[in-house]
């Protein structure tokens, strides 16, 4: 909302060196914060002044143009010219070149003097131009940056000025005005109104408000106007749609006249563009005080006015000039001839005032605040009428503003208003509250005494009787927001000021800390931040294929996703089923930005939809839903579990002197998931795995002692990586987290640690090719039973000694007795019989 | 010195001052060895097999009876005399030739390669578990919730009006089909209605997490964001209580003279509900007013929502943006520095903020 500060003025104090900034600051005390200033002085300054075309020679040039050589007296005859400087001539007549002819011998224009600035930083100066000394403009509206209009020269004439020579233009088109913008929260319509603004001014000044509506002589009833009909057979939450509508008529208007300046100046400020003098005269009284209006043409009206509910299949040509085909749910204006117009959101073409209007049929009518929403929503069309309408406008008002455009038409369009008007509705019950004397003072902490909460409440307009326990609240009619005893300590609250709450800290009961499932993702960040990886975070948009590719191991089969109503990007309108897409984008563009060498991880939710997604329907407010209902709510919201994953590609470090770093490769990945499983306490059990997105003979799957998969680690896919422009050998990995978490011990029992002297065997084993090492490990720790404290893999060799098709693995084996010094004897026999269990299992014959 | 030996005369062992003047050639031999190969020539030459005192020693064995005592002795000193300077040159050059290879050893330090490569927390995650942690020490706890949600756990719970303008004003991404009623959640208020309805009063949660906005990316806005939002549900609550307990927060993240400032504003879920500004003493260009967050006292219809009696409980909420906090905490100029994962950032910070 921009409030024009001479506007403001007239129904508050405002002082009188007061700027927009200083307006902005005092009503952000009372909850409107600061959005803008608009100050047409920050672009122009003077001098601009009034001047008269004395004569005007018109001069054709090479160049096929002609221009007009003016003398413009800027002076009164008699007078001496007071301005000096460079330009400026003492004789009070300035010689002047100007390219429009729309302007004759006689005419009063704005002439822009030299040392005058214009918006654009437009410097004024006489200067040498088509062989004459050009010592200022005679300046259009577009020029003055007042308008769009760019047909030519402002001649004052048309715009119903006849000011005396050397007035200041400025002054005349009320440019030393400025507006301050604030922004209304979605609770506060009234405050779209100069007379809102205005009482929160006085509200947080503590100075006194003269009501804009109490300056307007309305007649008490209204009888004989234009026949209107309220039929609403489809109220919206039993609302009905219109429960008050004022028409009247005003004859005899002109609706050619020019409107104002003072007018255009102010709704300009506003923000409000001039058209035509009684459309701008509807937009100054819904300006100022809150009440949309709709002007008709009452001679293109036939027969009554009724507001009703729109039938299936009905349309309406609108103001904008679009069909439009209604809703069954639009409340509408219609007469004889149908719809003519969507209620509070926009006016139907066929009954639109015209420059040939003569009879103007204004509408003040109160309308229901989701009714209009949902128009608007429906049909696009957001207004300044629709958006007061869906905040709530003043019930009582509608009268009040439909005498103010009375008077205005009268006034300024030379009409003649009817006697008799038309005012039907029932004016809703007022809204009381009881709101108990101690209330406040518990809610917001400050200890109010009965005067400020009393004065603070009927400075709002609110109306306060005496009751047992308190006080009896009736709201003011403006404020729909007011509906509980907690709305009313807000606002005794807001006036006292919010600075005066004091501070006392709460003391929470003993806590439990973090949980462990929280404990156990930092340490899993932080592991991986330790051992060298970078955490990004990415979006977790993707594409389809992109799911397609990473959220699922098999090639073709069906990844279901969550697909959003109204993504950002058509191609990214999934969300992620795996975080490695997002993280690759990640990595490649850091490649792109000259970074060779990478290690990035990311921890976040994917989003994996079940069988059911949300529920049909969801329980209304203010009310806590049945258990069925609330499982439903829960059931209804997709599985989300946190994932981790990484992408490394290019050296483990940067190379230096004396420092050959390595190539990261699919090991790295596979040992950076199992240093996740590591510091979680779980045991990743890894097998060949088969991913789509990874290289088909170097993946690893990775799996809980369960048999749960939980991830895979190894080289991405070659195919992959050069479709995504990254490095070959790139790898990656990523791991459900949560089923880490859950998989972890909740308490490690201590195992005992033997101090008996440890005996080590090696052994090589010769096996086929295809059989995974890991396997052969667990044969070996199998057959060889408690004494066997550790085994691991020192050595893989094929090549010469060893058999096509078949490899030698080395295992180291430690052997300890917890009770005992164990023989040489003893530990050979336990090798033993771990190298049968090999053997047995895959061939294993020693080397 | 060398030339004197082997070959030299052998002394008689009973020669007192023979004797002597081969022990003091020897120490003076000994003692101008400079290095250890040439003490071991020394050493060979003078208590060697052929050497005049070896020579002389075993001459006593041919020696009459009674003179054998007194010629033992004197040979047996004068060795002695030879062997200490021996052992104590053989330290001292020893000790010299281990410094001196220390010295040859000396490396360019400032050359040294990097061979590790420090990993990287991101400072929002950073960020997120520090303010976490200032809630867990005042005995609050962390609760966390979807971020795919129920449009009732992110609207009408929280107080929305099915057609109220304040609904549209959250820009949300809605989930395919639209009747299913899913969204992402546009704030972590969600969760605060999920602790409401599990757990046991009194409730004192934050709730941090990823919020989603259809905004357009720029230097100032993102589509995926963070918040921290707290929930505190007691009996006897009041607006005094909320800003004590953000005036103590405030001073932990900044500093003993950071001071908090309530101004009016709407929200549905709050009433009366605030804008909170923080005086930031160490703000880049002086210390000023910041926009911080929003919160309010709990709107009864929310408590309604989770079953629980507004007549006996009261409550407050804040919540704020974490993005929006490390750009004035941290100076971060471009919110797009924060979401795009160049390494370069998330590095700077290392694990720290």
């Amino acid at each position: 909302m921009r409030i024009p500060l001479s506007w403001l003025r007239e129904f508050a104090q405002v002082p009188a060196g007061a700027t927009a900034e200083d307006v902005m600051a005092e009503l952000v005390k009372v909850g409107f914060e600061e959005e803008a200033v608009h100050r047409p002085t920050d672009a122009l300054r003077g001098p601009v002044v009034v001047g008269q075309v004395l004569s005007l020679v018109k001069e054709p040039q090479s160049n096929g143009k002609t221009i007009n050589w003016c003398q413009v007296r800027v002076v009164p005859e008699g007078q001496e010219q007071t301005l000096t400087g460079k330009g400026i001539d003492p004789s009070g007549v300035q010689g002047i070149v100007c390219g429009a002819h729309n302007f004759v011998e006689g005419d009063k224009v704005v002439v822009t003097l030299p040392g005058a600035v214009l918006p654009g930083d437009f410097h004024i100066s006489a200067r040498k131009t088509y062989g004459h000394m050009s010592a200022g403009m005679i300046a259009s509206v577009r020029e003055l940056g007042i308008g769009e209009d760019h047909d030519g020269i402002l001649v004052l004439s048309r715009i119903g000025l006849d000011p005396e020579i050397g007035t200041d233009a400025m002054e005349l088109l009320g440019l030393y005005d400025e507006a301050a913008e604030i922004n209304v929260t979605p609770d506060r319509g009234y405050a779209f109104s100069i007379r809102g603004a205005a009482r929160e001014y006085a509200h947080a000044t503590g100075t006194v408000f003269t009501d804009p509506a109490s300056k307007v002589n309305a007649p008490a009833v209204l009888s004989g106007g234009y026949g209107v009909k309220i039929n609403d057979d489809a109220p919206i939450y039993g609302k009905p749609g219109c429960d008050r509508f004022v028409a009247r008529t005003v004859r005899g208007v002109d609706a050619t006249r020019p409107t104002p300046p003072w007018m255009s100046s102010r709704l300009r400020l506003a923000g409000i563009r001039s058209i035509s003098l009684p459309v701008d005269i509807s937009n100054y009284v819904m300006l100022e005080l809150g009440q949309p209006l709709h002007f008709y043409d009452q001679d293109k009206l036939s027969g009554d006015i009724v507001v009703r509910r729109a039938v299936a299949g009905e349309k309406l040509t609108t103001l904008d000039g679009k069909e439009r085909a209604l809703d069954a749910e639009d409340l509408l204006i219609t007469d004889a001839s149908g719809p003519i117009g969507v209620a509070g959101v926009m006016g139907g073409a066929s009954t639109e005032v015209t420059d040939a209007t003569t009879a103007v049929l204004i509408e003040a009518a109160h309308f229901e605040e989701v009714s209009i929403a949902r128009s608007r929503r429906r049909h696009k069309l957001p207004s300044e009428a629709s958006k007061r309408f869906e905040r709530g406008v003043d019930w009582q008002v509608a009268n009040i503003a439909a005498q103010r455009a009375v008077d205005l038409l009268v006034e300024l369009a030379g009409g003649t208003a009817d006697e008799a008007g038309t005012d039907v509705g029932t004016a809703p019950d007022p809204v009381t509250i009881a709101l108990p004397g101690e209330y406040p003072a518990a809610r917001i902490g400050i200890d109010f005494t009965e005067e400020q909460i009393v004065t603070s409440l009927e400075d709002l307009g609110a109306v306060l009787e005496k009751s047992d326990a308190g006080w009896t609240v009736t709201a003011p009619s403006w404020r729909n927001d007011l509906e509980t005893k907690e709305d009313l300590s807000e606002e005794v609250a807001r006036l006292v000021g919010y600075d005066q709450i004091p501070a006392t800290l709460p003391v929470a009961p003993p806590g439990r800390g973090l949980t462990r499932v929280q404990q156990q993702r930092r340490r899993l960040l932080q592991a991986l931040a330790d051992a060298g990886l970078t955490e990004v975070l990415a979006y977790p948009f993707v594409s389809k294929a992109a799911n397609e590719t990473f959220g699922v191991a098999e090639e073709g089969a069906p990844r279901t996703a969550v697909k959003l109503a109204n993504p950002i990007s058509e191609e990214q309108g999934y969300l992620r089923t795996s975080v490695l897409p997002g993280l690759l984008e990640v990595a490649k563009r850091n490649h792109s930005r000259g970074f060779r060498d990478l290690a990035v991880f990311e921890a976040g939710l994917v989003f994996l939809p079940g069988d059911t997604l949300g529920t049909p329907s969801i329980p209304p407010l203010g009310v806590k839903p049945s258990d069925e209902v609330l499982d439903a709510l829960y059931d209804g919201v997709p599985d989300q579990p946190l994932h981790v994953a990484a992408v490394l590609t290019g050296h483990d470090s940067p190379a230096a002197a004396g420092h050959a770093p390595r190539l990261w490769d699919w090991a790295d990945a596979l040992d950076i998931a199992r240093l996740a499983g590591d510091v979680l306490g779980v045991e990743l059990v890894v097998t060949q795995g088969r991913h789509q997105a990874f290289h088909p003979g170097r993946a690893a799957q990775l799996s809980l002692r369960s048999g749960e998969v939980v991830g895979y680690a190894g080289e991405l896919h070659p195919k992959l990586l050069a479709a995504h422009d990254m490095p070959a050998r790139s790898v990656a990995l990523e791991l459900n987290a949560d089923a880490l978490f859950e998989a972890a011990a909740d308490v490690v029992v201590a195992r005992h640690i033997s101090t008996f002297p440890v005996a080590t065997q090696d052994v090589a084993l010769v096996v086929p090719q295809d059989v995974p090492a890991d396997d052969v490990l667990a044969a070996l720790r199998e057959g060889a039973g408690e004494l066997l404290e550790d085994v691991a893999l020192f050595d893989v060799y094929a090549g010469k000694g060893i058999e096509d098709g078949k490899k030698s693995l080395a295992f180291g084996l430690r052997f300890r007795a917890t009770d005992r010094t164990l023989t040489a004897d003893e530990a050979s026999e336990a090798r033993e019989h771990a190298v049968a269990t090999a053997a047995e299992r895959f061939g294993a014959v020693q080397r | 010195m060398t030339e004197t030996l082997p070959g030299a005369a052998v002394p008689n062992p009973l020669d007192q001052a023979a004797i002597n003047a081969a022990v003091d050639q020897a120490v003076a031999a000994i003692a101008g060895a400079s290095t250890l190969d040439e003490l071991k020539a020394v050493r060979l030459a003078h208590t060697g097999e052929k050497s005049p005192l070896s020579l002389a020693n075993r001459g006593i064995g041919s020696l009459p009876k009674d003179q054998k005592a007194a010629a033992g002795k004197l040979m047996g000193s004068s060795r002695g005399r030879v062997n200490k300077a021996l052992a104590d040159r053989t330290a001292e050059l020893e000790a010299e030739n281990d410094a001196r290879i220390l010295v040859e050893e000396t490396v360019d330090v400032t050359a040294a390669p990097r061979r590790r490569r420090a990993g990287a927390r991101h400072p929002l995650s950073t960020l997120q578990d520090r303010v976490a942690d200032i809630f867990v020490g005042m005995g609050w706890e962390i609760a966390e919730g979807p971020e795919v949600e129920s449009e009732w756990f992110n609207f009408d719970a929280l107080n929305f009006k099915p057609d109220h303008p304040a609904r549209e004003m959250q820009d949300t991404f809605f989930v395919e089909p639209p009747e299913a009623h899913l969204l992402m959640r546009t704030h972590t208020s969600p969760v605060q209605v999920r602790s409401m309805l599990e757990r046991e009063l009194p409730i004192y949660v934050l709730c941090p997490g990823k919020v989603f906005r259809t905004d357009e990316l720029d230097a100032t806005h993102t589509p995926v964001f963070h918040q921290f939002e707290g929930l505190a549900i007691d009996k006897k609550l009041s607006m005094a209580d909320l800003r004590g307990t953000l005036e103590h927060f405030a001073r932990q993240m900044f500093g003993d003279e950071a001071q908090i400032r309530l101004r009016p504003n709407y929200f549905p879920f709050t009433e009366p509900s605030a804008e909170l500004d923080i005086f930031h003493p160490g703000a880049k260009g002086g210390p000023r007013w910041i926009e911080w967050g929003g919160c309010g006292m709990v709107n009864p219809n929310v408590l309604r929502a989770a079953g629980i009696d507004p007549d006996i409980y009261s409550g407050f909420a804040f919540g704020m943006g974490i993005e929006r906090t490390l750009m004035f905490r941290n100076e971060v100029g471009d919110m797009r520095d924060m979401i795009e994962g160049d390494v370069r950032f998330s590095e700077h910070f290392g694990m720290e903020i």
